[in-house]
C-alpha cells in the first residue's frame, strides 16, 4: 500500500504567543516547533496500514521553509520511508494556496491513500486535507476517530454535534485524522538512528496565489478578572445569586 | 455583492447555526450592499422550513432538494453548492463551522478556486475587501484574514454569531441539487437520546483531574442535569486518562466551546483547556487550589473541596431553576 | 496537570547537540511527561518500582543504547546515551537507576568482557526488557572497599561455585540475571576478582528486598544471597581480570548518573520556577521577591555549568579520551549541586514542597542515595585528592 502522509510544523501547543514586529506573524524566537499534533494520528495510522499490508511506501510530505526538514526526519524516525519537502520561504496563510501546492506534488503519485491532520494546530484551517482532495477529485471523509479497510473500500465515523457518522468511500481516498484515530508511537531511538539514512527530497512547492492574507495579528482581549466569591460549599448560595442577578445566564 | 448563506438541517429541521449564519449574511450583505440568499439542502419537503429563513434575514431562500441529501452529502453539498455560488454574484459564501460545515466549507472553497477562512468569530467589510476576524493558535491570538478575490468562503463560529429578525419574509424557490456519491454518510449513529454535544449546550459543566475518578464524574453528571440542559465536558488529562470519551473534551485537541456559562469544576486550567472554553460568556471555576490558572479566567471561583461544594450546588441550582 | 517540561537550557546548549541526539533527547522527555510522570507519584508512595514501563522503555531502545545494533541495542554515542540519563532522571532517580543497571552494569560488563557467545545469549534480551539484569559487587561489610569483598567462587568439577552474600543491589529480586563479583583466589588477593553470569534460578541464588527505604522508593533494592550455587564453565565472564573490571562498570554508571543529577536539578528548577511564578504572598508571586529570585538564579547557574560539564564528557567519551577521574569529577560535582538545589526547590514550595504532588522533596530524598552510592561523594574526593597530588589518602 503506497501512503503519503502530509504533515505541517508549527509552534509548540504550549507556547506562549508574542506578536512579531509587523503585527502580522508570531515573533519565533525562542519557540519550539513540533509536528502539529493531528497529523501524529495521520502518521500512526499510515505505519499500521502499510505493515497491515505487508508492505508498500509511507512518504511524509511537509511545506514549508528548510527547517520543515527536521518535522519531517521526525517522521523518518517512526517509521516512514522517504520525506519530501515542498520549500517555500512560508507557509501561506492561504489554505488553497497550499492545497495546490500539495495536489500538484500528489497528483501522479499513485497513492492508495493520502492522509492529513483534521487541522493545524496553528491557523486552525481545517482545509488542506478536503481541498486537496477536490483537486484530485478524490473522495475525502474528514475528522475520523475510526477506519477500517477491506479490498479497496472503507468505512470511516466521524464524530458530530451529537452523534457519529459513518462514512463509506472508495480508495484511492484522502482522509483527514481527528484524535482518538490511534495511539502514535514515540520514534524509537533506533528509528532515529535509521531516519539519519533516509531519503528526504526537496524541491520548490508549486504554491498557488495567496489570496487570503493576513493584515493583523493581535493577542486576544484579557478577560476581565474575576473574583472568587469564597470558600467551601458555604459560599454556593451567593455563587447562584451572582449567576442569576448578576450574570443572567440562570 | 451578495452573499451566500449554505444552511444545515438535521432530520428536515434547520438547525440553530443556521439562523446565525443568515442573520450574519444579512448584516455583511447591508454592509456590502447586497443581498443574501440562503440555500437550503435535503431531502424533498423542505420549504415549510426554509421560508422561515426570510424571516431570519435571507431576500431569497433557495432550495436544493435529492432524497440523497437526507443526511449530509459531502460530494453532493458541495457541488450544489458551488454550482448556486458561480451564479448569483456572490461574493461571500457563509457556513456555519459545524462538524459538517468544517467538512463542506474547503470543498465549496476548492470548487470555487475562493479562499477560506475557518471558524470565523468576526466578518467585515472595508475599502472593498471581506476580513474575516479568527481565532488561531488555539485561542491564543486572534487573526484578521483579508480575502482578495472575487469570492471567499468564511465558516462561522456556531454559539458567536447572534442570530436576527428581518421582520419580513423571503421568497422561495427550488434550484437544482447536484448528486454526486463517492462517499456517502451510511449511518448516523446518535449519541444518548438527550444528551447535548458540548459544542452546542449554552451550558457546560466540565470534570478534570480533581475529580480523582471515573466514578465521581456522577457528580458532573448531575449538576448538568439540575442546569436543566447542560452538556458534560472533560478536560484533556482525563480524556487521556480513559475517564471520559474523546467527544467530551474541550480544549486544543478537543473541542472550541462558547456556552452562555461554563463551569470547570477540579480543573486547573492548563494553556491548551483555556484554549477551548475562553470565549464562554460566563465562567465559574470551583478549585481546591487557589493559585489555579483557572481562577485567572474566572467570572466567579469557590476555592476549596469539590466534592462538598458540588452537590450544594446542584442542589441550589435545582432548586433555583424550580422556584 | 504538570505543564509539559521544555527544558532548561541557558546557554543554548541544545545548539551543540546534533539533531538526533536532539531527538533522542525530546523522545524520552516526551515519554517522560506521558508516562512516567503521571505514575511517578503513586509508585513512589506504594514503594514499588514500575515494573509496567519496562516494556515500553525496552520498545523506545533505553536499554543499552550505547552498545552496538547487531545486539539488538541502539547504537547510540555517549552524548545521547546521557540525555536519556538526564531526561529519565528528571523524571525519578529509581527509574534512572533501573536502566543504569540494566544498560551500565550488566549489559556492558556482558559486551565488554563476555564472550560472544555471552553477548549473543544475553544483549538482545536484555535490551528488549524479557530479561532484566543486577549487578552484585557491594557487600554487607564492604561498600567504598568493594576489594575486601569476601564473596568466592571456587573452581569444581566442570564448572564453578559461588558463595556469598551482596546488599544494596538495584533490580535484584526483579532480575532474571545478574552479574556477581567473586574472588577466584585468596581473600586478599583482589586481582583474583571475576565477574559471573549468574541465571537467578540456579539453586543457592536468593533474593530479598530490603524494606524501610526512605529514598529511590520506585526502586527495588535487594539482598543477595549465594550459597553454594554452581555453575558452569561458561558462567565466567572471560575478559574480567580483577577490581579494575567491575570499577569500570562503575565509571559506566557514573558517567550516566553525571547527567542524571542534571535532569532532577533540572525537574526541581523548573517546578520551583513555575511554582513562584504562580504563587501569589504579601499581594505579589513569590517570585518577585529577592530571596526567591535569589535561589532561582543559583539553581540555574549550576545547572547550567553542570550540563556544560557532562556535555564535554561526554564529547571526551565518545573520542575515547575521558578518564575514570574526570568521570568522578562529575558525578561528584551534579550528584551534589543537585542535593542543593532539591533541598533549596523544596524550600520555595514550602509547606507544599513536603507533599508528594510536587516532585522535589521525592527527588531530594532519592538524591541522598545517588549521593551516596557509584561511589560516595568523599570517595570521589579521595580519587581526585589523589589525582591532582599524586598522595591516596584512601587509608
Amino acid at each position: 500500500m503506497k501512503i503519503a502522509v502530509c504533515i505541517k510544523r508549527v509552534p509548540d501547543t504550549e507556547t506562549r504567543i508574542r506578536i512579531a514586529g509587523d503585527g502580522a506573524s508570531i515573533d519565533e524566537t525562542g519557540v519550539k516547533f513540533i509536528i502539529n499534533p493531528y497529523d501524529e494520528f495521520a502518521v500512526e495510522e499510515a505505519l499500521q496500514r502499510r505493515d497491515k499490508a505487508g508492505g508498500g511506501e509511507v512518504v511524509v510530505i511537509a511545506l514549508g521553509p528548510d527547517a520543515g526538514q527536521e518535522t519531517i526526519r521526525s517522521v523518518l524516525a517512526m517509521g516512514a520511508d522517504r520525506g519530501v519537502l515542498l520549500k517555500a520561504e512560508r507557509i501561506p496563510a492561504d489554505a488553497l494556496a497550499v492545497a495546490k501546492a500539495l495536489a500538484a506534488e500528489l497528483k501522479d503519485g499513485g497513492y492508495d491513500l493520502v492522509l492529513f491532520g483534521k487541522m493545524a494546530a496553528d491557523d486552525y484551517h481545517h482545509g488542506v486535507g478536503p481541498m486537496v482532495a477536490e483537486l484530485l477529485d478524490l473522495p475525502c471523509v474528514t475528522a475520523i476517530s475510526k477506519l477500517e479497510l477491506e479490498g479497496g473500500k472503507g468505512v470511516a465515523e466521524r464524530e458530530i454535534e451529537g452523534g457519529v457518522e459513518v462514512v463509506e468511500f472508495a480508495l484511492p481516498a484522502v482522509l483527514t485524522a481527528e484524535k482518538g484515530l490511534n495511539t502514535p508511537r514515540y520514534p524509537a531511538l533506533k528509528g532515529i538512528m535509521a531516519a539519519k539514512k533516509k531519503p528526504i527530497e526537496i524541491k520548490p512547492a508549486a504554491l498557488g496565489e495567496a489570496r487570503a492574507i493576513v493584515t493583523s495579528l493581535s493577542l486576544p482581549p484579557d478577560r476581565k478578572a474575576g473574583r472568587i466569591v469564597g470558600e467551601g460549599p458555604d459560599a454556593v448560595p451567593e455563587l447562584v445569586r451572582l449567576l442569576r442577578t448578576e450574570a443572567k445566564v440562570l | 455583492m451578495n452573499v451566500l448563506a449554505v444552511t444545515e438541517q438535521r432530520d428536515g429541521a434547520l438547525r440553530k447555526t443556521s439562523h446565525e449564519v443568515v442573520w450574519a449574511a444579512r448584516l455583511l450583505a447591508d454592509a456590502m450592499g447586497g443581498t443574501v440568499d440562503a440555500l437550503v439542502l435535503g431531502a424533498p419537503g423542505m420549504d415549510a422550513a426554509g421560508a422561515k429563513l426570510g424571516e431570519a434575514g435571507a431576500d431569497r431562500v433557495l432550495v436544493a432538494e435529492d432524497a440523497s441529501f437526507v443526511k449530509y452529502a459531502p460530494c453532493g453539498y458541495a457541488a450544489t453548492a458551488a454550482a448556486v455560488a458561480k451564479t448569483g454574484g456572490y461574493g461571500v459564501v457563509l457556513v456555519a463551522a459545524t462538524a459538517g460545515g468544517r467538512d463542506l466549507a474547503p470543498r465549496i472553497a476548492a470548487r470555487l478556486d475562493a479562499p477560506l477562512a475557518t471558524d470565523a468569530t468576526g466578518v467585515s467589510f472595508a475599502d472593498g475587501k471581506v476580513t474575516a476576524s479568527r481565532p488561531v493558535y488555539a485561542g491564543r491570538a486572534i487573526q484578521q484574514l483579508r480575502f482578495d478575490a472575487p469570492v471567499a468562503v468564511i465558516s462561522l463560529r456556531p454559539n458567536t454569531f447572534a442570530p436576527g429578525s428581518a421582520g419580513k419574509a423571503g421568497t422561495v424557490s427550488k434550484v437544482a441539487a447536484v448528486t454526486a456519491a463517492r462517499v456517502v454518510v451510511r449511518e448516523v449513529k446518535a449519541a444518548e437520546p438527550g444528551k447535548l454535544d458540548v459544542a452546542e449546550a449554552s451550558v457546560v459543566v466540565s470534570g478534570g483531574r480533581g475529580l480523582k475518578g471515573p466514578e465521581h464524574f456522577a457528580l458532573i453528571e448531575n449538576l448538568a442535569r439540575a442546569f436543566g440542559s447542560a452538556a458534560v465536558g472533560a478536560s484533556r488529562a482525563v480524556v487521556d486518562a480513559g475517564w471520559r470519551p474523546h467527544a467530551e473534551q474541550v480544549g486544543q485537541t478537543g473541542k472550541t466551546v462558547s456556552p452562555q456559562l461554563y463551569v470547570a469544576v477540579g480543573i486547573s486550567g492548563a494553556i491548551q483547556h483555556l484554549a477551548g472554553m475562553r470565549t464562554a460568556k460566563v465562567i465559574v471555576a470551583i478549585n481546591k487550589d487557589k493559585d489555579a490558572p483557572i481562577f485567572q479566567v474566572a467570572d466567579y471561583g469557590i476555592v476549596g473541596d469539590l466534592f462538598e461544594i458540588v452537590p450544594r450546588l446542584t442542589e441550589e441550582i435545582a432548586r433555583a431553576r424550580a422556584g | 496537570m504538570a505543564p509539559r517540561f521544555e527544558g532548561v537550557d541557558f546557554y543554548d546548549v541544545g545548539s551543540l547537540l546534533s539533531e538526533e541526539e536532539r531527538a533522542v533527547r525530546d523522545t524520552v522527555r516526551q515519554w517522560v511527561d506521558d508516562r512516567l510522570l503521571p505514575v511517578i507519584n503513586q509508585h513512589y508512595l506504594e514503594g514499588r518500582f514500575p515494573l509496567q514501563l519496562v516494556p515500553q522503555m525496552a520498545e523506545l531502545g533505553l536499554f543499552g543504547a550505547n552498545l552496538p545494533e547487531e545486539y539488538g541495542c541502539a547504537g547510540l554515542n555517549n552524548v545521547a546515551y546521557g540525555l536519556i540519563m538526564q531526561e529519565l532522571e528528571r523524571g525519578d532517580s529509581g527509574v534512572r537507576s533501573f536502566a543504569s543497571v540494566q544498560g551500565a552494569l550488566v549489559m556492558y560488563p556482558i559486551h565488554a568482557f563476555g564472550s560472544e557467545e555471552q553477548r549473543k545469549t544475553w544483549l538482545p534480551k536484555m535490551a528488549s526488557g524479557e530479561v532484566i539484569g543486577c549487578f552484585g559487587l557491594t557487600e554487607p561489610d564492604f561498600g567504598s572497599n568493594p576489594g575486601g569483598m569476601i564473596t568466592t567462587a571456587r573452581e569444581a568439577a566442570g564448572g564453578w561455585v559461588l558463595n556469598g552474600a551482596k546488599m544494596w543491589i538495584t533490580n535484584g529480586s526483579t532480575a532474571k540475571v545478574a552479574i556477581i563479583w567473586a574472588k577466584t583466589g585468596a581473600l586478599d588477593d583482589a586481582s583474583s576478582i571475576r565477574g559471573f553470569i549468574v541465571p537467578t534460578d540456579t539453586p543457592g541464588f536468593s533474593a530479598k528486598d530490603q524494606k524501610g527505604k526512605l529514598s529511590l522508593r520506585a526502586s527495588d533494592t535487594s539482598e543477595l544471597v549465594l550459597e553454594d550455587v554452581k555453575l558452569g564453565k561458561d558462567a565466567l565472564l572471560p575478559g574480567s581480570k580483577g577490581l579494575k573490571s567491575p570499577l569500570s562498570c562503575l565509571t559506566q554508571a557514573r558517567y550516566g548518573i553525571a547527567w542524571g543529577a542534571v535532569g532532577a536539578a533540572m525537574g526541581c528548577y523548573d517546578e520551583a520556577l513555575r511554582y513562584a511564578k504562580q504563587r501569589v504572598m504579601f499581594g505579589k508571586p513569590i517570585a518577585g521577591f529577592q530571596l526567591q529570585q535569589q535561589r532561582l538564579v543559583e539553581m540555574l547557574s549550576e545547572i547550567t555549568k553542570a550540563q556544560l560539564l557532562v556535555l564535554q564528557l561526554g564529547r571526551l567519551k565518545d573520542q575515547g579520551k575521558a578518564s575514570p577521574q574526570q568521570v568522578s569529577l562529575a558525578k561528584r560535582n551534579n550528584v551534589d549541586m543537585a542535593c542543593d538545589i532539591a533541598r533549596e526547590a523544596r524550600r520555595l514550595l514550602g509547606a507544599n514542597g513536603i507533599l508528594a504532588e510536587y516532585s522535589a522533596m521525592r527527588h531530594l530524598a532519592n538524591l541522598e542515595s545517588v549521593y551516596t552510592y557509584e561511589g560516595t561523594h568523599d570517595m570521589h574526593t579521595l580519587i581526585l585528592g589523589e589525582e591532582i597530588t599524586g598522595i591516596g589518602a584512601f587509608e
